[in-house]
C-alpha cells in the first residue's frame, strides 16, 4: 500500500534525525504517539506534537515512560500504528510492557535515542550501550526487531521500515538510533507519496465467534481484529492459547512462547537488512552500525590508503534478530572480524559466537560520549591483518 | 430475609411439564460472560464476582452499544475480571491497566472504556497512572475493587489496608496511612466519585451506569474485602459475616466530603455518591482549545459524527 500523501512533507529538507525520524512516522502512517521528556530523543516528540494535530494524529505526553509504552499497545489495539520515543533511562522503564507488546503481539515502534550509561550517565552525548537490552531488557522469553539507522536520511527511511516489519509481524520494534544520528544535521530527502511503501496488519476477515486471537498459518503471524468491532476477544499478559485464553501449563508455555520466537527467526531472511560492500575477496570485515559505522568509513579509508587490500565492510541496518547465517558463512571466509561499537563488548559477542573460532573477532571498544577515533580502528584493522 | 422467604412460598408454582428433556434456560448473565471459562478462580463468598454482575447489569443499563465497551484489567484477583466478562477485554500489566485504557479511548474515542482492578493494581503500583488519568479528566471509568490487601499473592498489606488490620507482610498489624481513595481521586479532578460496598446491589449497578455515562473521569469503588485472607488473618468469621459488617456500618451519605470518607479498622464507613460535577472532558478540552489556536486548519480529533445529548 501507498503512503497516505496527507502526512507526507514531500521535498528537500535540512533536518536533524531526530525530526526526520518523526517525519518518517508520519510518513509510515503513525497517528499515536505517548511519550516521556528525555536527552536526547525529546526533538522527535516535539516535532510530532507540532505536526499531529494537523494530520488527525494524536500526541500525548504521559506521566512516565511506563504509561507511554502501556499507551501505546493499547491505542495499537484499535487498529492505529503508535508509537514511543525515549532514551536509555526511559528505555529501561519500557522494558516491562515491552514484554507485554511481545506476549500479546502488538504491532508498535520504540525509538532509543542512545546516550552514554549506564543510569542517568552522559545525557546530552551518544553511546550505543543498549544494544544487549533492545534485545533481552524484558523478563522471559521472546524475540524482537531493531533496526538501526546511521543519518538523518536513514531516520526516515528505515524508521518506516520498522513500521512495516512491526504491522507484518504483529512485534515490537526497536529503532535503536544514538545521540550523534538524532542530533547531527544532513539533507533529507522525503520522497512523494506514491514513492512510500506501507504495510498494514492483516485484520480478519473471520466473522466474529469464528476467529481466535492467536491462531496462525504458515507464516505464523495471526490475524489481528481491531477494539470496537464486535469480536469480544481476550487478550492476556498470561500464557495463553488459541483463544487467548491463560492456561497454566508447560504445553501451552510451550506452544506459546515458541511462536513468539519461531514468528521472528523463521522469517529473518525477510527482516534483515544488510549493507555490504567490497565483499567478494574479504580478507577482514569491519561490522558495525548506527554512528560508529560512519567512523569506521574513514578507518576504511585510511586503511586502503596504507596499502591494506580485501577489506570488506558489513553494516547491520537490521540488528535483531542477528544475521547469524551470513556472519557464519563469511566466517568461514575470512580471516578476522573488526567490531567497532560506542560500547564495551554488545554485539561482538554475536559476532563471535556465529563466528565460532572459524576467525578472529576483534572489538573495538569505546565507552561513549563521543565518537571513536578513526586511527583507532584504523590500528585495529591493521592488527587484524598481521 | 424472613419477608423474602414469606414470598417465595407465596409465588405461584410453575407447571412442571412432564418432559424426558427439562428445558434448560440460559443464564440471564450467560451471554455476556465467557462461559467456556467458568467457574472462576475467585474464593466463594468473594464480592469480586458480584462486582462483574453489577457491571454487567450496568452495562445493559446505560444502553451503550456493547461493541463499544472495552474492558481492562491489571493485575490480581480483580485483575482477572477481563477475562471472564466477553467483551473486547485486555488483561494487562500489574499497575498498567489505566494507561493502557488510556492509549485505547485516545485512539478511538468513540470507544467507552473501563478499567475494572484492584486497589494495590490501581491505588500502588499504578497511583501515578491513576491520579494523572483524573488530572486530565479522561473520559475513562474506573472501578476499583478495594478487598484491603493483596489477595492473589497470599494477603500482604496494602495501601489501602485499615490500620491496625494484620496481612501477612504486617504480621502486627498496619501502621501506616491508608489511601482514601475517593478523595485522591476527587483532589485530581475525578468527575463522578461513588462507593458502596459489593452487598449494595442496586445501588452498585446505578452508580457504575452514572459513571460509564458520565463524560469524564469516573471512579467507583467496591468494597470487597478479602473474605479469604483479610477475614480470616483478622479473625472477622466467614466471608459472608464480614460482608455483613460492612454492609450493616455503612452509612450512606450522598454528597459527603471526600476527605470524611477514610476507612479505620472495623468501624462505620461512608458510602454513597460522593462527586458528580460537570466540566470539559480531556479530549473536548483538546478539540476547543486547538481550534482557537490553529483555526480551519484543525479538524476536531476524534469527534463521532452523531452529536452526543
Amino acid at each position: 500500500m501507498k503512503a497516505d500523501a496527507k502526512g507526507v512533507l514531500t521535498g528537500d529538507h535540512y533536518l536533524d534525525g531526530d525530526k526526520a525520524c518523526a517525519e518518517g512516522a508520519i510518513a509510515a502512517g503513525c497517528r499515536f504517539l505517548a511519550g516521556y521528556p528525555i536527552t536526547p530523543s525529546t526533538e522527535v516528540a516535539e516535532r510530532i506534537a507540532e505536526r499531529f494535530p494537523l494530520v488527525d494524529g494524536f500526541f500525548i505526553q504521559m506521566e512516565d515512560e511506563i504509561a507511554s509504552m502501556a499507551a501505546i499497545i493499547g491505542a495499537s489495539w484499535t487498529g492505529v500504528k503508535s508509537m514511543t520515543v525515549t532514551s536509555g533511562p526511559g528505555f529501561s522503564l519500557m522494558m516491562e510492557n515491552i514484554g507485554l507488546g511481545a506476549m500479546l503481539e502488538t504491532p508498535c515502534v520504540v525509538v532509543n535515542v542512545q546516550r552514554g550509561g549506564p543510569s542517568t550517565g552522559l545525557p546530552t552525548l551518544p553511546g550505543q550501550a543498549d544494544m544487549m537490552q533492545a534485545r533481552w531488557g524484558s523478563h522471559g522469553d521472546y524475540e524482537i526487531i531493531a533496526l538501526c539507522p546511521n543519518s538523518p536520511q536513514e531516520c526516515f527511511d528505515l524508521v518506516i521500515t520498522a513500521f512495516n516489519l512491526s504491522e507484518k509481524y504483529r512485534v515490537p520494534v526497536m529503532f535503536m538510533m544514538d545521540e550523534c544520528v538524532g542530533h547531527m544535521t544532513e539533507k533529507v530527502v522525503i520522497p512523494t507519496a506514491d514513492k512510500i511503501e506501507v504495510e498494514y496488519r492483516k485484520i480478519t476477515d473471520k466473522k466474529p465467534g469464528d476467529y481466535l486471537p492467536y491462531e496462525y498459518g504458515d507464516d505464523l503471524v495471526p490475524d489481528m481484529v481491531k477494539a470496537g468491532d464486535g469480536y469480544f476477544f481476550h487478550v492476556t499478559g498470561l500464557t495463553h492459547d488459541e483463544k487467548g485464553y491463560p492456561v497454566m501449563d508447560w504445553k501451552t508455555q510451550e506452544k506459546c512462547v515458541h511462536h513468539l520466537i519461531d514468528k521472528i527467526n523463521k522469517n529473518a531472511d525477510d527482516i534483515i537488512l544488510l549493507e555490504e560492500e567490497n565483499m567478494d575477496k574479504a580478507e577482514v570485515v569491519v561490522i558495525s552500525y548506527g554512528i560508529t559505522s560512519r567512523v569506521a568509513l574513514r578507518a576504511i579509508q585510511m586503511a586502503e590508503e596504507s596499502g591494506l587490500k580485501n577489506l570488506g565492510r558489513l553494516r547491520l541496518l537490521t540488528v535483531w534478530p542477528f544475521p547469524e547465517k551470513r556472519i557464519r558463512d563469511l566466517a568461514k571466509k575470512v580471516k578476522a572480524f573488526v567490531v567497532p561499537e560506542m560500547n564495551y563488548g554488545q554485539m561482538v559477542l554475536e559476532v563471535e559466537r556465529c563466528a565460532a573460532g572459524q576467525c578472529e573477532t576483534i572489538l573495538v571498544p569505546h565507552g561513549g560520549g563521543t565518537v571513536h577515533q578513526p586511527e583507532t580502528i584504523f590500528k585495529a584493522i591493521q592488527e587484524a591483518y598481521k | 430475609m424472613k419477608e423474602t422467604m414469606e414470598k417465595v412460598k407465596e409465588a405461584p408454582k410453575k407447571k412442571i411439564k412432564p418432559s424426558k428433556e427439562p428445558e434448560i434456560q440460559e443464564h440471564p448473565l450467560e451471554s455476556w460472560l465467557r462461559m467456556d471459562r467458568i467457574p472462576h478462580i475467585w474464593c466463594s463468598t468473594c464480592g469480586i464476582g458480584t462486582a462483574v454482575t453489577c457491571f454487567v447489569e450496568a452495562l445493559k443499563k446505560t444502553g451503550i452499544d456493547r461493541k463499544d465497551v472495552c474492558v481492562v484489567s491489571g493485575i490480581g484477583c480483580s485483575g482477572r475480571i477481563a477475562g471472564y466478562i466477553k467483551q473486547d477485554s485486555f488483561h494487562t500489566t500489574h499497575g498498567r491497566a489505566v494507561p493502557f485504557a488510556v492509549g485505547l479511548k485516545l485512539a478511538n474515542p468513540k470507544l467507552h472504556v473501563v478499567v475494572l482492578s484492584g486497589d494495590g493494581d490501581i491505588s500502588s503500583i499504578g497511583g501515578n497512572h491513576l491520579i494523572h488519568t483524573a488530572r486530565r479528566n479522561i473520559d475513562i471509568t474506573i472501578i476499583c475493587i478495594n478487598n484491603f490487601i493483596y489477595a492473589m499473592t497470599g494477603g500482604q498489606v496494602a495501601p489501602t489496608t485499615p490500620p491496625t488490620a494484620v496481612a501477612t507482610t504486617a504480621p502486627y498489624g498496619s501502621y501506616e496511612n491508608p489511601f482514601n481513595l475517593p478523595a485522591l481521586v476527587a483532589a485530581c479532578g475525578a468527575t463522578y466519585v461513588a462507593r458502596w460496598t459489593s452487598l449494595h446491589v442496586r445501588r452498585l449497578t446505578n452508580s457504575m451506569a452514572e459513571a460509564m455515562q458520565k463524560k469524564g473521569f469516573s471512579f467507583v469503588e467496591v468494597i470487597c474485602p478479602c473474605t479469604t485472607l483479610y477475614a480470616r488473618k483478622n479473625k472477622l468469621g466467614s466471608g459472608l459475616d464480614l460482608m455483613k459488617f460492612y454492609h450493616d456500618n455503612s452509612e450512606i451519605v450522598h454528597g459527603a466530603d471526600p476527605n470524611d470518607v477514610d476507612i479505620q479498622f472495623q468501624t462505620k464507613i461512608k458510602v454513597g455518591k460522593f462527586v458528580d460535577i460537570d466540566k470539559p472532558s480531556y479530549l473536548d478540552g483538546y478539540n476547543n482549545y486547538m481550534k482557537t489556536r490553529l483555526g480551519d486548519k484543525f479538524k476536531p480529533y476524534g469527534v463521532v459524527d452523531e452529536e452526543e445529548p
